[in-house]
């Protein structure tokens, strides 16, 4: 771990040299918020073990995902790594509308959401992933709760999905429950996984679930620009929502407006920063499946992948 | 007394016609419903007042016109600086003074010689265990990230807990003012003090004091109270005669001889703080609970398991440790003896610390054992509980079947179908029922404001939710109360039970039940349950416990059998107890059925959850009302009615 840490050194002090046209970074603890998903943890980890071996100071703060942006709005955290379209795309809006919040860079990674089913969901509705053999299949998926109609596991309600009006608009023999949580539909997973219970819950990538239960996205109409407010776009001529959610979703970094200011170099290599699906998945299993901690987990990515790294501090 | 219970007086009969008429209105309005006019089913729109809209403004202008924000961000600067300091201390945070992080085993050590010195060898034992139990599980940082928070809440909440107490006791003013606010305070859930502080500190460990000392302080301003006003006069007058300022009557004198109900205090702060460690982490707070919901979120119930039992042992600890300290006696040394005799544990203590520093010097082990030299239960845990669901699976699948069915969602069409004005009839009928016109009218302004807030459908699943929780929890405690109260030894070992399950941090079982279950209301309802049972199966065995011998004896005199005994002696006797139990039990109810929001609900939690979220200060204190307004409604029937029966036995008995 030491040795580590010294070859970090040794690597920031190149770079310092090659940049000595920036102001020097303030010397106070520049603020990483972590979530409670282990991707999430370590790329902050990965990213503040760069920023010290840049000589920086990094504190880790536990947020909630979605009041986080208030938080770096008014600079109590200095940055956020993972801002999913989907999930938190209205927050982030939001927060900048307000001001004091800013849009530094774009992961490379695109993020999908979007009803989603493990493999042995397959053996009992063989027609998947198409929508329409879902539908068919809907009575597999009936739970006491639901009746005769099928059961979909949506997000919390505080996700703002629109499955149900999805449900609506294709006229799907489904009802929407919503999970409270995450951990939720895991658990839900997990349960049917013993039995090997059919089962469509909503899902997203990249994450660490794809690593433990191999499944696939439900294939709806494409989605067009406009699907959700203009009724006209997609298939059913007098509905919004009657498409899937768009398959290639951003990923983006956000700051407080002031960090550019405070630690200059710090925010220099934070514009260049950008992940793969894949990457993010590998940092996800080797907490979720490996069992690391995750600071390990990242001073282990970072040893694997100097390569991809070593570019964003120059 | 005596001759109110021997003649019902026209009063007591009028209260009976009153109420016995008001639910005949409301099973009127029931029964009509559907040629009611709509304004007597559900509130118009209209008339729902902008409670969130208001509260949202008053924000603002506390905020914004104010500066209300330098005033908190200050406070919340000094409390900062105080957590850097224990951070540094117990777990190396880079932060002045950097001496830290002190050895385990220093701190272990440390932690047997105060349990020595309070509470003899068990203690002691209890205390270095629980140290090096933390110590070789690989929670070492994680526990002293927690502890860091605690060290420095719990004094903060004590100390305001001690002045705003003063100072009820001092002017009647203040103690009218906090009196109604600490009642709704202590009803309110946890996530509706959380959002303003997330508004007005932010987020990080210090909001996670912060929330802390929030919802620590209550039990210490009324134990404050309390004692300041049990002093017997004549200490004061004595006090007084030997020429004592105010201030050294109240140092010297008043606190001292408060002194129990004061500790007690400390200890209920202790517990709360212990209580907040999870639902703290949504808003910053580091270490135990917010590496336990990182683990359950990764499903992993093993090891956030063990972290739960870590929360258990610290709790006990505590708990037992300040206990102590408040039975504690003060020793008298004889003036010769030596500074070994008069210090013994100061000697040992001493000693053992440069031991441990020594130690910790020799060896990195000793001074933090890393995650991959932990031990682990981890494994045959989750063994157990897929062993244990795999075995009550088919079990679970019928009962899920039954419940959803047959009980679950016809009750809660029920409750949804019930209108408004049916309800509030209800509750006043109810509340005239146990106290006359004043009790009818208190539970209205409980009620009411509810009905106007424009949540009523979401109020009512909760309502519903806790009925059914508590029913069962009733089904289930009041027979395990009774077998348990039957040896002492056996109502020992239940009580220890009680105290884990209280302490055991409620997310984990989430998990376990929604595997069982699914995301429905019958998994809401039984994480509820196992959370509910436990102060009824508590107050039962109190209850039992604290029926007068004389009195069994008599009984067993006069040749009642084992279950004429308990029919018609204990059970009636306990009964005030027992409904003092329903009571804590429909808070703890009403408490879990918001946190079982992550389950996924739909009720006041799931919005309440939305408004944490969204930090919507104003929407997020009207939902937290509701629930505590719901809490406080039963409540006053409960303790009402409690109280009644205490009245009528004590007349009867004399």
């Amino acid at each position: 771990m030491q040795r580590q840490t010294r070859l970090l050194m040794t690597a920031a002090g190149l770079a310092l040299a090659a940049s000595g046209a920036l102001a020097e970074d303030s010397s106070d603890p520049i603020t990483i918020p972590i979530h409670n998903w282990s991707s999430q943890i370590v790329m902050s980890n990965v990213v503040g073990q760069i920023f010290e071996a840049e000589g920086n100071s990094v504190e880790y703060v536990s947020t909630d995902s979605q009041a986080v942006y208030e938080a770096v709005r008014l600079g109590d955290a200095t940055l956020e790594l993972e801002v999913w379209e989907g999930a938190f795309g209205a927050s982030f809006r939001a927060a900048v509308e307000k001001g004091g919040i800013v849009d530094v860079a774009t992961h490379n990674a695109v993020t999908r959401e979007d009803w989603w089913y493990p493999m042995w969901t397959k053996e009992a509705c063989p027609g998947l992933p198409d929508w329409k053999a879902l539908n068919d299949c809907a009575a597999k998926f009936a739970t006491p709760e639901t009746g005769t109609k099928g059961r979909f596991l949506g997000g919390p309600v505080d996700w703002l999905k629109h499955d149900q009006e999805k449900v609506d608009a294709l006229g799907m023999n489904f009802a929407v429950v919503n999970a409270g949580s995450a951990a939720a539909i895991w658990a839900e997973i997990a349960a049917a996984e013993k039995t090997k219970t059919p089962i469509v819950v909503f899902n997203w990538t990249p994450n660490f679930a794809e690593a433990v239960w191999p499944g696939e996205f439900v294939e709806f109409p494409k989605w067009e620009e406009g699907c959700d407010k203009d009724p006209a776009v997609g298939p059913v001529p007098d509905k919004t929502y009657d498409c899937g959610n768009p398959a290639n979703g951003y990923l983006k970094i956000a700051a407080w407006d002031g960090m550019a200011e405070k630690w200059p170099k710090a925010f220099a290599t934070l514009q260049k920063v950008s992940f793969t699906n894949a990457q993010i998945a590998e940092m996800a299993k080797l907490v979720d499946v490996d069992g690391m901690e995750p600071e390990e987990a990242a001073t282990t990515w970072l040893a694997a992948n100097e390569a991809v790294w070593k570019t964003w501090i120059q | 007394m005596t001759v109110v219970s021997l003649h019902p007086a026209p009063a007591a009969f009028d209260q009976r016609r009153t109420a016995q008429a008001l639910l005949l209105l409301a099973a009127l309005l029931t029964v009509g419903r559907n040629v009611l006019p709509e304004q007597l089913v559900r509130l118009p729109e209209a008339m729902v007042i902008p409670f969130a809209h208001w509260i949202n403004a008053v924000f603002a202008f506390l905020r914004d016109d104010l500066g209300l924000m330098t005033l908190t961000r200050t406070f919340s600067d000094v409390v900062e600086f105080c957590l850097d300091v224990t951070a540094n201390l117990l777990y190396g945070k880079a932060r002045w003074p950097r001496v830290g992080p002190i050895p385990w085993v220093v701190i272990a050590a440390t932690a047997a010689t105060v349990g020595h010195a309070l509470g003899g060898r068990r203690l002691s034992v209890l205390a270095g265990g629980t140290f090096v139990w933390i110590a070789l599980m690989g929670q070492w940082q994680w526990a002293m990230e927690t502890l860091s928070v605690i060290v420095v809440a719990a004094p903060f909440s004590v100390l305001l807990g001690l002045a705003l107490g003063t100072l009820a006791w001092r002017f009647r003013a203040a103690e009218q003012i906090l009196n109604p606010l600490l009642n709704i305070a202590q009803s309110l859930p946890h996530f509706a003090y959380m959002i303003p502080v997330v508004v007005f500190i932010g987020v990080g460990p210090k909001a996670g004091a912060i929330v802390t000392i929030i919802f620590s302080v209550p039990p210490m301003i009324r134990l404050t109270l309390l004692g300041l006003r049990s002093v017997p006069p004549e200490i004061i007058e004595s006090g007084k005669m030997s020429g004592a300022t105010r201030w050294q009557l109240m140092t010297r004198v008043r606190l001292p001889a408060a002194r129990t109900e004061l500790l007690i205090g400390v200890n209920q702060v202790i517990m709360q703080s212990l209580a907040m460690v999870v639902l703290a982490s949504f808003i910053g707070m580091p270490g135990l609970g917010q590496k336990l919901l990182q683990l359950l979120q990764a499903l992993k119930i093993g090891l956030s398991f063990e972290i739960g039992l870590t929360i258990v042992l610290l709790a006990i600890l505590l708990d037992r440790m300040s206990k102590a300290w408040a039975h504690r006696q003060p020793v008298h040394h004889a003036t010769d003896a030596s500074w070994l005799k008069r210090h013994p544990h100061l000697a040992a203590w001493i000693v053992l610390t440069v031991f441990g520093f020594v130690l910790s010097a020799l060896h990195p082990y000793f001074t933090e054992v890393e995650r991959k030299q932990a031990l682990s239960l981890a494994g045959p845990i989750d063994a157990g509980v897929d062993a244990l669901l795999t075995v009550i699976a088919p079990v679970a699948e019928w009962l899920r079947w039954f419940l959803i069915t047959w009980v679950l969602i016809p009750l809660r069409d029920a409750f949804l179908w019930l209108p408004t004005s049916a309800v509030l009839v209800f509750v006043a009928a109810i509340g005239w029922r146990v106290g006359g016109r004043r009790s009818a009218l208190v539970c209205l302004s409980f009620a009411m404001p509810i009905a106007l807030s424009g949540w009523w459908d979401r109020a009512m699943i909760t309502v519903y939710m806790v009925t059914v929780s508590v029913v069962l929890a009733i089904l289930i405690g009041v027979p395990l109360g009774l077998i348990a109260a039957a040896k002492p030894k056996r109502a020992e070992r239940m009580l220890l039970l009680c105290d884990t399950m209280q302490t055991f941090p409620s997310f984990i079982y989430l998990i376990p039940v929604i595997m069982l279950f699914g995301v429905n209301d019958v998994a809401v309802i039984a994480a509820v349950v196992v959370f509910a049972t436990v102060p009824i199966l508590r107050y039962t065995i109190e209850g039992l416990r604290g029926v007068p011998p004389e009195l069994v004896e008599a009984a067993e005199m006069s040749g009642a059998s084992r279950g004429q005994m308990l029919r018609h002696v204990k059970l009636p006797l306990a009964v005030p107890t027992l409904l003092v139990g329903a009571n804590q039990s429909i808070m703890f109810s009403l408490f879990m059925v918001i946190i079982a929001a992550f389950i996924g609900t739909q009720d006041l939690g799931q919005e309440m959850q939305r408004a944490l979220s969204a930090a919507d200060v104003g929407k997020g204190l009207v939902l937290g009302f509701a629930v505590a307004f719901i809490g406080l409604l039963a409540d006053h029937i409960l303790l009402t009615w409690s109280r009644d029966r205490v009245a009528l036995l004590s007349s009867r008995s004399s």
